[in-house]
């Protein structure tokens, strides 16, 4: 299998000074976020890759920088072997790109625009990349991608305020499917929904993925959607990847005591009135972060090079680790 | 069909049945518009016709008074014009003028407030900036300054002509600024959604997403601060052609017919200008409640 998604290297930094005329008069330096730091990975045709993690950690960004919303500060994403880069253009190369790669938002209630009606909204991506020319062709191929998604071509009329937060995310799923893209990314799409919805949801990705052999980057902290949807499985910390791997062998013995951390704080209907451990400790401020392993001041089993050098990512058996204390 | 059901269905026409004084401000202030735009069909006389009005008919009192005449209702003006048809042709010009300038102000405020918003960083600025510097002027103070110097640049003969178009461009500029502010605001708001960032993912183009997407949805505010503005543009109208500087007496506005019929004042003739006054008090008064109402009918908060 060819690797359709490569992300090599990428790191974002957002510049957060304060205004120019603040730094003069009070002497203040510049301060830079570093929301996501030398990430790469590779994504398969037809896998699906999740990420996870606390909330600021990173996920959304990586997604957004996939996707070509944020440009990268160093590093490259590659699309079927397209630099992202250029996406923005506005050649005709760079459309091509554009249709290639789409993306389902976490909050339905705010990635459709309200005063559209949603025959119009699912044809967007049609008609922004002239593939089929207004007239009967078109109405036919919204009621096709409605019905894909278990919507009748008689919702196209209605506007998004009319349906619940189940069906719009629905009706994301159909305008990003508008454009027959190859490369979904999928920011935390069932998180703002009731978890019988989610079901619902994640089963119509899966169903999606294998009619149409999509490739999804899932991004989610939610460890059961992650566990139900993903082949392999990403964990991120400050930015960093800590730990990537096949979905089993991360969740089936992870070796970062942050993974380990995560999947012990999985509420379990069996474990019903036993304490669950929380996760200790607080996100560390990424403006500021610790020397060495970011994870050092929370981190069990934390020893000597833990604050001074950062680990490297070290393949084992089905993964790679970034973790001092991680053995075969 | 469908949109005026469900317009009747809906919540604002609930509320606006709700509120008598928003009724009858609303009657009010139909019954100006109507007959301000249907003043040549309407009124009694033409009170600019020169065959039609006499001198001796000049400064009659309202018909009710015991010299009255009972074919002008409000009384004559020194050169024997009907007092109630001259109101309605001023408001004919008053209203023109006031919808213009705000037609203007809208315009350029809608635009510049949405590219200032969009585009956001240095564009940003100085659009804001220019505002902020245009606010620290009174607007009456800038209208004056633009159609006083505006008409030192035509010939004489020719100033009565361009009045009109001096006097809307001066309220219509001064007008903008609010427009600006509060679409920018909203766009800022609309930007960050996430509708938005699918649009830029579909590869749709930053001129169309401005458009189509984000400028829809910032119109709502638009309409209250429209119809505030309309009355607001009426009295600046007046207070411009009070001060002198605005539609000439060949045209004249409620402003002229206030400013003329003032002279008159202290002779005893008060109904030249009073009823004009009332006229324009009442314009004013009605769409302002009317827009007043809007506000509050359309600020989910308070329903």
């Amino acid at each position: 299998m060819s690797a359709l998604v490569q992300l090599k290297n990428v790191s974002k930094t957002f510049d957060v000074s304060a205004p120019w005329l603040n730094r003069v008069i009070e002497r203040k330096p510049q301060t830079f976020l570093h929301a996501v730091s030398e990430v790469s990975f590779n994504i398969n045709r037809g896998e699906t890759l999740a990420l996870v993690g606390e909330s600021g950690c990173g996920k959304s960004t990586v997604a957004r920088l996939t996707v070509g919303l944020y440009e990268t500060s160093t590093g490259q994403v590659i699309i079927d072997g397209h630099d992202m880069k250029a996406s923005n253009q506005g050649t005709d190369a760079a459309r091509a790109m554009r249709r290639k790669v789409q993306m389902i938002f976490q909050d339905p209630y705010a990635s459709l625009n309200p005063r559209w009606r949603v025959a119009d909204i699912v044809a967007e991506p049609i008609r922004t990349h002239t593939l089929i020319p207004d007239g009967p062709q078109l109405d036919k191929r919204v009621a096709e991608l409605l019905g894909l998604v278990k919507l009748t071509a008689k919702d196209g009329e209605k506007y998004p305020h009319q349906f619940s937060g189940g069906q719009r995310q629905r009706i994301s799923i159909a305008r990003a499917l508008a454009s027959n893209p190859e490369f979904l990314i999928c920011d935390e799409p069932t998180s703002a929904l009731d978890v019988s919805v989610q079901a619902q949801v994640l089963n119509l990705m899966k169903d999606l993925q294998r009619e149409m052999g999509l490739t999804y980057l899932f991004i989610s902290h939610n460890l059961q959607v992650v566990h139900h949807i993903a082949d392999r499985v990403g964990v991120m910390y400050l930015g960093r990847i800590v730990e990537i791997g096949d979905k089993d062998e991360v969740f089936g013995a992870p070796k970062h005591p942050y993974t380990r951390m995560l999947l012990d704080a999985i509420p379990d209907l069996h474990m019903t009135g036993k304490a669950r451990t929380p996760v200790a400790g607080e996100v560390p401020n990424p403006l500021n972060p610790p020397s060495g392993c970011a994870f050092n001041p929370r981190c069990p089993k934390k020893f000597e090079p833990c604050d001074k050098t950062r680990p490297q990512l070290v393949s084992f058996a089905g993964r790679q680790v970034a973790c001092h204390a991680a053995t075969g | 069909m469908e949109a005026i059901s469900r317009f009747f269905d809906g919540d604002v026409w609930w509320s606006f049945k709700r509120s008598p004084v928003t009724v009858i401000a609303a009657i009010l202030a139909v019954i100006c518009i109507l007959g301000a735009v249907l003043a040549p069909v309407l009124a009694p006389h033409n009170p600019y016709d020169l065959a039609e009005i006499s001198l001796l008919d000049s400064n009659l009192p309202p018909a009710w008074e015991a010299t009255g005449n009972s074919k002008f209702l409000l009384g004559t003006d020194q050169q024997g014009r009907d007092i109630l048809s001259t109101i309605m042709y001023g408001s004919r010009v008053s209203l023109l003028v006031a919808v213009c300038a705000v037609g203007m102000s809208i315009i350029m405020g809608v635009s510049l407030g949405l590219v200032a918003g969009y585009v956001g960083g240095r564009v940003d600025s100085l659009i804001m900036r220019i505002a902020d510097i245009q606010l620290t002027f009174p607007a009456i103070l800038v209208a004056l300054l633009i159609s006083g110097i505006g008409r030192q640049f035509v010939p004489r003969d020719m100033q009565d002509a361009i009045a009109i178009y001096v006097i809307i461009f001066s309220i219509g500029l001064t007008g903008w600024v609010k427009y600006a502010r509060t679409v920018r605001g909203s766009t800022l708001v609309e930007k960050s959604k996430e509708y938005v960032q699918a649009a830029r993912v579909i590869g749709v183009s930053q001129a169309r997403i401005m458009f189509s997407h984000v400028l829809p949805n910032v119109l709502g505010p638009v309409l209250v601060v429209a119809t505030l503005n309309i009355a607001e543009a009426i009295i600046a109208e007046a207070t411009l052609s009070f001060l002198g500087v605005g539609m000439p007496p060949t045209q004249p506005s409620l402003g002229t017919l206030i400013s003329e019929g003032q002279n008159y004042l202290f002779s005893g003739e008060w109904w030249i200008t009073i009823f004009p006054g009332i006229a324009l008090i009442v314009m004013v008064i009605s769409v302002n409640l009317v827009g007043d109402w809007l506000r509050d009918a359309l600020n989910p908060k308070l329903r």
